[in-house]
């Protein structure tokens, strides 16, 4: 099996996480982190999202759900989580923190700090 | 009381509850004729005659008399009633008067088109003022419909058409159960199935046209209400149901549902939905605290139905109770989902009649809401591209639930499980030797034995699979797709082999069974079992496809399930050879995955469909089922690799690694 890449970072610090092609289009590709997994999801229009991999609701890991629209389904019980707020998607309640990304050229780069709510 | 339609029932009960002395006039010689035939109505008028109501048939008002305020009510006859308050309920007429002054054709109503436009299509109209296919409304929920509709257009989305809704009614007077829906009164082309128990005021009229139900009326025992209800909005063939239809649900062999329904006489604590611990209260509370009206409110908002489904009818129920004459089940023609409004019938027509072979030329040609769909549509989808063009088809691994794209079992702390195939449920040493050091080797948290004759592998990450796969593999185990809608297991008993009981080889044919069918994709788990003889030891009867060897031969049985809902299977025909088994068998799959909504189980399918229809297919037209058999056959050529090998080999690489780990 391809290991994945190992790399130190800083909180703050912008990370290269690979190209936009690595992660598939509808679907989400995960960065593992000391503190939890980070979810960076890719949409069919190429927009790039990351959230924390825990579902508000039990936790399920977001990264495996079906992407669509601007949307991941948790695959453990099908709350729907908008991929730009972090938010449920009511009238469910709850939120998963999100982080910021970016996309240059056909890099991804993502930053460790969860952006403040 | 002047009118004894539904709302001045309810308002004269309330009027006598008041202390008040009540007569109820009504025009006609039969109350709530709109919705009751006149059995029903003399049982109820009974009824509120022993509570303490006065009843004046056929008396038509003159006038209302008195100076200062009333003081009686004068007939046509010319008889009078005293009274000190008059209230009238006389139904409800649309006021056209301000659509008539503009010059807008009105009949009984402001007349709207399907669109829900007036004859002048720059103004549309909804709600109780409409008139639509010659109806007009009274309730909330038809109101709705017709928003949504009109939304739609006034939204240049212009696809929404509304067909006219099917309503039901429900008296809400405490102790009084009567329910009516759709055209109760027939016709010479109707049947009428009717039960009448007077000592228990008890009557059911069930209305039935070719099969299919037309209209019902209940008194007295109003529980299957919502039953019938959903059975004549969804056309259902009930040729099955008849026998019993009349006794109720609960009588139909489901058994675990029958007395639960009695949903009006549970107390508030009491739960509906096992699954996320609803308890009737919540959702009686939810439907008033938040106005909810749909079943999908509900399950949006309280989580009651939302996970098996089992207690959707308990939900329906209570909605129906809780709301009474304003809830309207949807529709009875069911979208696929929210991003179109075609139902899986219309969209698995059309993409075969017009040739659409990938999921965007699908969405394309039946103009979707949604640019790339959501979960339920786009798993849908591509189960039918892949049934309708095995071979041509590529499988969309984005569009399907993680355990199918990750060929393993996701468990509640995001660890999978691994099962591999035990072929017709025989295993030999060296399997289990394979599996045991696989399990030593990856701290396998716990192995279980399956109801379906397997080991069960639980606790691996996901990063581990492959890895896994890669040491189960080179032993000879291969994936038992424990985890698709797909070809399940066959389980067998020991048969003639061993068994002094056995008639066949029953191992044997469930071997060959599993050989044939392994791999394929079906729109819900399949599952089937081969037992020896009628003691029926591997539970044939309650599998999608059982067999059940006897001394002639092998009886075939079909529908079966022991999930959410028990239901044996229905006895399909008896054939003679182990070759004949197999051909039925690839037939009837086929035909399942060829006609069956994805998510479907085999059981309520074949109640939806008939047997009779499964029948005709597969025992009584051999041309049929040879072709049957043979596009089963043909498909199966494409989908029996072993994922697992495959992805040992390198296959979505990506779904089994993280991107980049941070330390």
């Amino acid at each position: 099996m391809q290991q994945a890449e190992t790399m130190a970072v800083a909180a703050e610090e912008w990370i290269e996480v690979g190209r936009l092609e690595d992660i598939p289009r509808q679907g989400a590709r995960v960065v593992r982190c000391a503190q939890g997994d980070i979810a960076v999801f890719r949409t069919v229009d190429d927009e790039v999202f990351a959230l924390r991999d825990r579902c508000p609701h039990k936790g399920g890991p977001l990264s495996q759900g079906i992407v669509h629209g601007k949307r991941v389904a948790c695959p453990l019980h099908d709350w729907k989580i908008h991929l730009d707020s972090g938010l449920a998607v009511a009238p469910d309640e709850g939120c998963a923190a999100r982080f910021p990304v970016r996309v240059e050229g056909h890099r991804v780069w993502l930053s460790l700090k969860e952006v403040a709510t | 009381m002047i009118g004894g339609g539904l709302l001045g029932l309810e308002a004269a009960n309330g009027l006598l509850k008041q202390g008040m002395r009540v007569t109820v006039v009504h025009l006609l010689d039969s109350l709530m004729e709109r919705q009751l035939d006149k059995a029903a109505a003399k049982l109820l008028k009974r009824s509120l005659e022993q509570r303490g109501i006065n009843f004046l048939m056929e008396a038509q008002t003159e006038a209302i008399l008195g100076q200062e305020r009333v003081e009686a009510v004068c007939f046509k006859d010319g008889s009078e009633l005293s009274a000190d308050l008059v209230v009238m309920a006389v139904g409800i007429r649309p006021n056209i008067e301000l659509a008539r002054q503009v010059g807008l054709h009105c009949e009984r109503g402001v007349v709207v088109t399907d669109t829900l436009q007036t004859f002048d299509p720059r103004v549309y109209a909804v709600g109780e003022c409409v008139q639509h296919r010659g109806t007009t409304y009274g309730l909330v929920a038809p109101l709705f419909e017709q928003a949504k509709v009109c939304a739609n257009h006034l939204a240049k989305h212009g696809i929404a058409r509304y067909e006219g809704s099917l309503t039901s009614t429900k008296l809400k007077v405490t102790g009084i159960d009567l329910f009516s829906a759709g055209d109760f009164s027939g016709d010479d082309s109707t049947e009428e199935l009717l039960l009448q128990d007077p000592a228990r005021g008890i009557y059911k009229k069930v209305v039935v046209k070719d099969n299919r139900i037309q209209g019902a009326v209940m008194y007295g025992d109003t529980l299957d209400g919502t039953w019938y209800f959903e059975l004549m909005r969804d056309g259902t063939d009930i040729s099955e149901l008849r026998e019993n239809l009349l006794f109720g649900q609960a009588h139909l062999g489901d058994s675990g549902h029958g007395p639960e329904k009695r949903v009006a006489a549970m107390a508030d604590t009491a739960e509906i939905c096992g699954c996320n611990g609803v308890c009737k209260g919540d959702i009686v509370k939810a439907i008033g605290d938040k106005k909810l009206f749909t079943l999908e409110e509900v399950r949006a908002h309280t989580k009651a139905s939302s996970s098996c489904g089992s207690c959707t009818g308990l939900v329906e129920a209570l909605l129906a109770h809780t709301v009474g004459g304003d809830y309207s089940a949807a529709p009875h023609r069911k979208p696929l989902c929210g991003c179109t409004e075609h139902s899986h019938d219309e969209v698995r027509a059309a993409l075969v009649a017009n040739e659409l072979k990938t999921m965007a030329a699908v969405r394309a040609f039946l103009e979707w809401k949604t640019p790339d769909g959501c979960p339920k549509c786009r798993t849908a989808l591509n189960y039918y591209l892949l049934c309708a063009w095995p071979g041509e088809y590529q499988d969309d691994s984005q569009s399907r639930y993680i355990n199918e794209r990750a060929h393993a079992n996701i468990q509640k702390d995001a660890t999978y499980s691994v099962i591999p195939r035990m072929w017709g449920g025989g295993t030999t040493p060296d399997e289990l030797r394979a599996i045991a050091d696989a399990a030593d080797k990856f701290k396998v948290k716990t192995v279980h034995v399956t109801g379906g004759q397997r080991i069960a592998l639980y606790g691996l990450k996901k990063e581990e699979l492959p890895k896994i796969w890669a040491d189960l593999g080179a032993r000879g185990l291969v994936s038992g797709h424990a985890y698709g809608k797909a070809l399940r297991t066959v389980k067998t008993c020991v048969g003639k082999e061993w068994c002094r009981f056995g008639t066949q080889d029953s191992t044997q044919m469930g071997i060959d069974l599993e050989k044939m069918t392994w791999g394929s994709w079906t729109p819900h788990k399949f599952k089937m079992a081969a037992s020896g003889c009628p003691r029926n030891c591997a539970e044939a009867t309650i599998k999608d496809f059982g067999v059940v060897c006897v001394d002639s031969g092998y009886e075939l049985h079909v529908g079966g399930n022991g999930g959410v809902k028990v239901r044996a299977t229905d006895f399909l025909c008896a054939v003679k050879t182990p070759d004949q088994v197999l051909e039925y068998c690839a037939a009837f799959m086929q035909l399942y995955r060829e006609n069956a909504h994805y998510l479907e189980r085999t059981a309520p399918w074949i109640e939806r469909v008939g047997l009779a229809y499964v029948k005709g297919c597969i025992v009584d037209d051999e041309a049929q089922r040879q072709a049957l058999a043979a596009r089963f056959r043909f498909s199966q050529q494409f989908s029996q690799d072993d994922p697992w090998e495959a992805r040992v080999k390198g296959e979505d690489r990506h779904e089994f690694t993280p991107i980049l780990q941070v330390v």
